[in-house]
């Protein structure tokens, strides 16, 4: 029993030492101090007001919802493409491409938008919003990617033979049977995909060029130590624009896995 | 004269890298056969039957449906219906959508396929849950679904993957009964594999016998249980005394007191029981004959109240069986058993 409960201590511990500062930033958001201090001065909803009037939030928020969403949907294309890809070839082949494809999450941010700053500088392309949506669908892609494979791996092949069976061509058997199969999965890699894109930081610093998501923006505003207040707003918004898409995500998958038994 | 050829294999060879699945197959099933692929797993019996729907492609020969060679023809377009081992329902659809996918996919009008797909389900007495999805259903009511989702579509042929497999005992003597009904009525060909002898005598009008990728032997039930061809066969058929190249099949033989008289026409032999098996029905003896060979002997328990074995090990007896039923097997290859 006493083993047992030093457990849940050192549990307990960790657990706070992850969310207690993310508690902290979001009770700062409700702070009625310009500054950032502890213990919290009195109560005030203003920053959300005033961090909702400002313009350059107001425009980082829309880029990162407008790259996340873009991001998102090629990664629900591309990465369902190739999971199915992955999933007919032959053993040998398929550990090879499989580790291609997975390598973009593998490897450290920073690589890969060196990379593609390097990248889009030799080909003279503009750091724009597609760029940073370029950025981000590399690591998106795994993401659907690895969802999708895992689920058809489970799947059995004689599903994919009985609708060829049935006189189905191979576009009616992946619209009929292949895509209602994979839909939930899709869902579920799509929105931790989205929470993905709407918190990066690293590749899009380098893809970015003059403009700021929210991240970038948060970042900036720490940087140069101003509009303290707003960014505790913003930090608030981001988590609850990356939390909730995941917690939707394992719904998902958990919903699709009791339907599977 | 004979039903016209519906399915035939000729000379056809198949292997997945340097397995041969299939060694020069030569086959030929006729219009409204029930025919049967019978033989162990591994044996290639399951691999002929997806070359049939074209889930494989062989690597020489010819495929014939309908006397047309369809060896590069893709499975929606042959008109051939499977139904899986493992049913291959579709999860997400509901009976009467899986039951209707066929005619739906060949382009039928929704209301008119759902109909269609209505009676087959009433068929097989499931038409009250029509609206329900395969995860609700028993694996005996999964297996009449997959059944119906294929004969909707009347197929040339009906290909059977171990349809039965997963039943229990009972279910499956049911749906053997069903199954041989149905296709009586219907006289839709079935080609019908399993690796259960019973099954196979007991439903095919001809069975091929498979071994290691090759046909040891078709014939009917009464031709490869009487006079099979090679030692694997009288094996696999059945139980089997075999004596160099000759067989007795156990139930032939009666066990009678040692000094019991020998009618003409039997041929008899001095022997000790070794062993003696109560299986209800029958009781499977051990026989250790005075030349030394064992033989197995199965006998009825026809008496109307038994208490007891009949024999025991140890009891001295005389095996007789008529001359007749001591058979030479034809082509003998021992070597394969």
């Amino acid at each position: 029993m006493r083993s047992e409960s030093l457990i849940w201590l050192a549990v307990g511990a960790v657990l706070v030492f992850l969310f207690a500062p993310v508690v902290i930033v979001i009770l700062y958001a409700f702070s009625a101090a310009p500054i950032p201090a502890w213990p919290i001065a009195g109560f005030a909803l203003h920053w959300f007001r005033d961090t909702w009037n400002d313009d350059q939030v107001r425009a980082a928020l829309l880029l990162s919802l407008e790259v996340a969403v873009m991001a998102t949907a090629m990664a629900m294309v591309l990465g369902t493409l190739a999971a199915m890809a992955v999933a007919r070839m032959q053993s040998a082949t398929k550990e090879v491409v499989s580790f291609v494809v997975l390598l973009p999450i593998a490897l450290p941010g920073i690589l890969t938008g060196m990379a593609l700053a390097a990248y889009f500088a030799y080909l003279n392309v503009n750091l724009s919003y597609w760029t940073i949506v370029a950025g981000h669908a590399t690591f998106c892609v795994v993401i659907v990617y690895n969802n999708v494979i895992a689920r058809l791996r489970r799947l059995p092949r004689s599903l994919v033979e009985a609708s060829a069976d049935l006189g189905a061509d191979a576009f009616h058997t992946f619209r009929r049977v292949q895509l209602p199969m994979m839909a939930s999965s899709i869902g579920a890699g799509a929105l931790l995909a989205f929470a993905l894109s709407f918190d990066e930081v690293i590749v899009t610093t380098f893809t970015a060029g003059a403009q700021n998501t929210l991240p970038l923006w948060i970042f900036g505003a720490i940087r140069l130590g101003q509009q303290l207040p707003e960014v505790n707003v913003v930090v608030f918004a981001v988590i609850l624009f990356t939390v909730v898409p995941v917690m939707l995500s394992q719904k998902l998958i958990g919903d699709a896995g009791r339907a599977a038994r | 004269m004979a039903p016209a050829p519906i399915v035939e294999l000729q000379g056809v060879v198949k292997s997945y890298g340097a397995a041969v699945a299939l060694k020069r197959l030569d086959l030929l099933v006729r219009a409204g056969e029930f025919f049967t692929l019978l033989g162990p797993s591994g044996s290639g019996k399951t691999t002929t039957l997806r070359l049939i729907a074209g889930f494989e492609r062989p690597d020489t020969g010819r495929i014939l449906l309908d006397g047309a060679d369809v060896a590069d023809l893709a499975p929606h377009l042959r008109h051939v219906n499977t139904v899986f081992q493992d049913y291959a329902l579709f999860p997400h659809l509901t009976l009467v959508e899986n039951v209707a996918y066929g005619l739906r996919a060949r382009k039928m009008p929704k209301a008119q396929a759902h109909d269609e797909a209505e009676k087959a389900l009433a068929a097989v007495k499931l038409d009250a849950f029509a609206g329900r999805k395969p995860a609700q259903l028993s694996g005996g009511q999964r297996q009449r679904v997959a059944l119906a989702r294929a004969m909707v579509n009347k197929p040339r042929v009906l290909l059977l993957d171990e349809p039965l497999g997963a039943l229990d005992l009972k279910l499956r003597h049911q749906m053997q009964a069903e199954l041989k009904k149905l296709q009586h009525d219907t006289g839709i060909t079935f080609i019908y594999v399993t690796h259960d002898q019973d099954e196979a005598l007991s439903m095919s009008d001809r069975i091929a016998v498979f071994s290691h990728g090759e046909i040891e032997q078709v014939g009917t039930p009464f031709e490869l249980y009487e006079r099979p061809a090679s030692a694997f066969v009288a094996d696999f058929v059945g139980s089997s005394n075999l004596w160099d190249s000759m067989l007795l099949r156990p139930e032939k033989v009666r066990l009678l007191a040692p000094a019991a008289p020998v009618p003409a026409g039997f041929e008899a032999r001095p022997g000790v029981v070794r062993e003696a098996v109560y299986l209800g029905a029958v009781t499977r003896f051990g026989v250790m004959l005075a030349d030394g060979r064992a033989l197995s002997v199965m006998e009825a328990n026809t008496a109307p109240r038994a208490e007891r074995l009949r024999l025991v090990p140890g009891d001295e007896v005389l095996a007789l069986w008529p001359v007749e039923a001591c058979v030479r097997i034809s082509n003998n290859n021992e070597g394969e058993v």
